[in-house]
């Protein structure tokens, strides 16, 4: 029987006699691999295929994926009518501060929870974990009290306040923090580094793995976002990608194509970022799943 | 003992410390209005008058809330059937791909590529693949010969069986990787010694895989329900609730009945009854984990 043998990170083929009831499994298992695949990427390419299409030709059955003239003008009006440029740079404003603010507040509070002994931290600990079972929705009112009473309504700073700390984020740096050997802190310790010295210059270096986790996973988070700015911001200089799309949406309700191409615009940026640290991204999600 | 006691203050300040950015926001932003919300679900208030001590009176408004109890069967059945569905097709889907396929990789990110992407963006090209009279599906189904296809997200009977198809198509990827990842976990001398003893593939998933994975199917279903009940951006852009109250759900109703109608306190007592749904359904798991899940 053929074999795909698993040994770390590649896979090697041994090419063994093949018996025909193997095969015919193998077969059926692509078709059906394929099958869902394909099931999923459909929509992606008829965004694609749709966004350089003219009204007329968008619909209709069977579907032309390649249009018979390319309308890149669908993507000129994107940029030229809306500020989406703009809201580009907000969106990027947004998730970057959110996901810097959140790397340094996570990482140094996941330090006290792992390395640090005190006597009331695994009672903190306990409530941080806690409050991740809460819905956003029973924080949602309060907190927009909040930024009102602040003044940070209509601001991005409402959204980045809020994205900064994230229970799941200490919990899971947490994680990592725990597997690093005490041993080598206590040998810093003797050597004279201070706390702070330990945690910037042995720990962290260390941990780089769920830094990048961290970043892509708040980053996505923070760029997908839709509740929160919908809440949040009134005016439309300070929309984000997410909102300016669903007010192109209803302003131009007719025009099919641009809005496939703000659709396509949108996510381009998020894609390209997963398929730079897909692995990176993938150990964030089990992380808390099957190390848990 | 004295000595013990200043190592005991020092680690203290060290603890704190490094904890201070952190449980700043967390007692300001997230621990505070845990709180706060809750006590508003006690009261009156529209934002901007007096605020009224109500006492229980949200809570028996609920009862006699019709669109309220609409949102709730929705988000129930929403719940009933996408979250099986989903966690089915994922495992099988993760399973396929840990059967040591060429191109595993693409496969993983053709999957996973729904997850990634704003939903946003997803809700609107769905709205167009949709569309009754000119969309590719409705298409696709009068060229298989069914005259009258369904009009989908226009129709009461349909829209939410809409919403669910795109909420499984948008969050397979997700459970996906993390079987993939479970499965990665399993000894692969586990399955060398069942196949000696001349187990089958049938037994072998039975008897190792399912075990083996349980931690994580645990994990999952607890994720799936409480993402379940707490779709928010699927409807807003697809249905806006309708037709009707069709699709109307848990979560739009918390944001309508706080950001639209501003009945701050009402909306407040929706969201802890979110709480307390989300709150058992954990604890059951958790109760009865005990008896399937398998951690070695």
């Amino acid at each position: 029987m053929s074999t795909w043998t698993n040994t770390g990170k590649t896979t090697i083929f041994l090419p063994k006699r093949v018996p025909t009831g193997a095969l015919i499994r193998k077969m059926v298992l692509y078709a059906v691999v394929i099958v869902v695949s394909l099931s999923m990427i459909v929509p992606f390419l008829w965004m694609l295929s749709a966004s350089v299409k003219s009204e007329a030709e968008i619909f209709g059955f069977p579907i032309q994926w390649i249009p018979s003239e390319f309308f890149w003008s669908n993507y000129k009006k994107v940029w030229t009518e809306l500020p989406f440029f703009t809201y580009y740079l907000n969106t990027i404003k947004i998730a970057v501060f959110t996901t810097l603010l959140q790397i340094v507040t996570c990482s140094t509070a996941a330090y006290a929870f792992a390395k640090v002994k005190f006597p009331e931290r695994d009672k903190l600990f306990f409530l941080y974990v806690a409050t991740m079972m809460v819905p956003y929705q029973v924080m949602m009112i309060p907190q927009f009290m909040l930024m009102k009473t602040l003044g940070l309504m209509d601001s991005h700073w409402a959204l980045i306040l809020l994205g900064a700390f994230s229970p799941f984020g200490v919990f899971l740096f947490r994680q990592f923090f725990m597997s690093i050997p005490e041993e080598l802190s206590e040998a810093a310790r003797i050597d004279g580094l201070s706390e702070f010295g330990i945690y910037s210059r042995i720990i962290l270096p260390l941990i780089r793995p769920a830094i990048a986790s961290l970043t892509i996973f708040t980053f996505m988070h923070a760029w997908n976002d839709f509740l929160g700015p919908l809440i949040y911001l009134n005016s439309d200089r300070l929309f984000t990608l997410q909102l300016g799309m669903q007010h192109f949406q209803s302003e131009h309700a007719t025009e099919y194509g641009p809005l496939m191409a703000a659709a396509v615009c949108a996510i381009v940026p998020t894609i390209i970022i997963y398929f730079m640290a897909q692995d990176h991204f993938v150990e964030g999600i089990s992380a808390g799943a099957v190390k848990g | 003992m004295k000595d013990s006691s200043r190592a005991l203050r020092r680690n203290r300040i060290t603890g704190y410390t490094f904890l201070l950015p952190n449980i700043i926001g967390f007692l300001i932003f997230i621990c505070f209005p845990v709180g706060a919300s809750f006590l508003m679900s006690f009261t009156e208030w529209n934002g901007f008058g007096d605020i009224e001590f109500a006492g229980l009176s949200n809570y028996i408004r609920l009862w006699s809330d019709e669109t309220f109890r609409i949102s709730l069967l929705n988000s129930l059945i929403m719940t009933g059937v996408s979250v099986p569905v989903t966690l089915l097709l994922a495992i099988l889907a993760a399973v396929a791909l840990n059967k040591g396929l060429r191109g595993v990789k693409i496969f993983r990110t053709a999957i996973f590529l729904p997850h990634i992407t704003a939903t946003i963006a997803v809700a609107v090209v769905w709205q167009l693949l949709y569309n009754p009279t000119m969309g590719p599906i409705n298409g696709m189904l009068r060229s298989l010969g069914i005259d009258h296809p369904p009009t989908w997200l226009a129709s009461t009977q349909w829209a939410l069986i809409s919403v669910i198809i795109v909420s499984i198509w948008h969050s397979i990827g997700y459970y996906m990787v993390l079987y993939l990842a479970g499965l990665q976990g399993i000894p692969k001398d586990l399955y060398e010694a069942a196949e000696i003893d001349g187990a089958g593939k049938v037994s072998q998933f039975r008897n190792i895989t399912l075990p083996m994975l349980s931690p994580v199917i645990f994990f999952t279903i607890i994720m799936g329900i409480i993402n379940s009940f707490k779709v928010f951006d699927l409807v807003f852009v697809l249905t806006k609730g309708g037709p009707g109250r069709s699709t109307h759900m848990l979560v739009y109703d918390i944001y309508y009945t706080a950001f639209q109608r501003f009945e701050y306190g009402y909306a407040s007592a929706m969201a802890y009854v979110l709480f307390a749904i989300i709150l058992v359904i954990t604890l059951i798991q958790f109760r009865g984990q005990k008896r399937w899940v398998n951690y070695s």
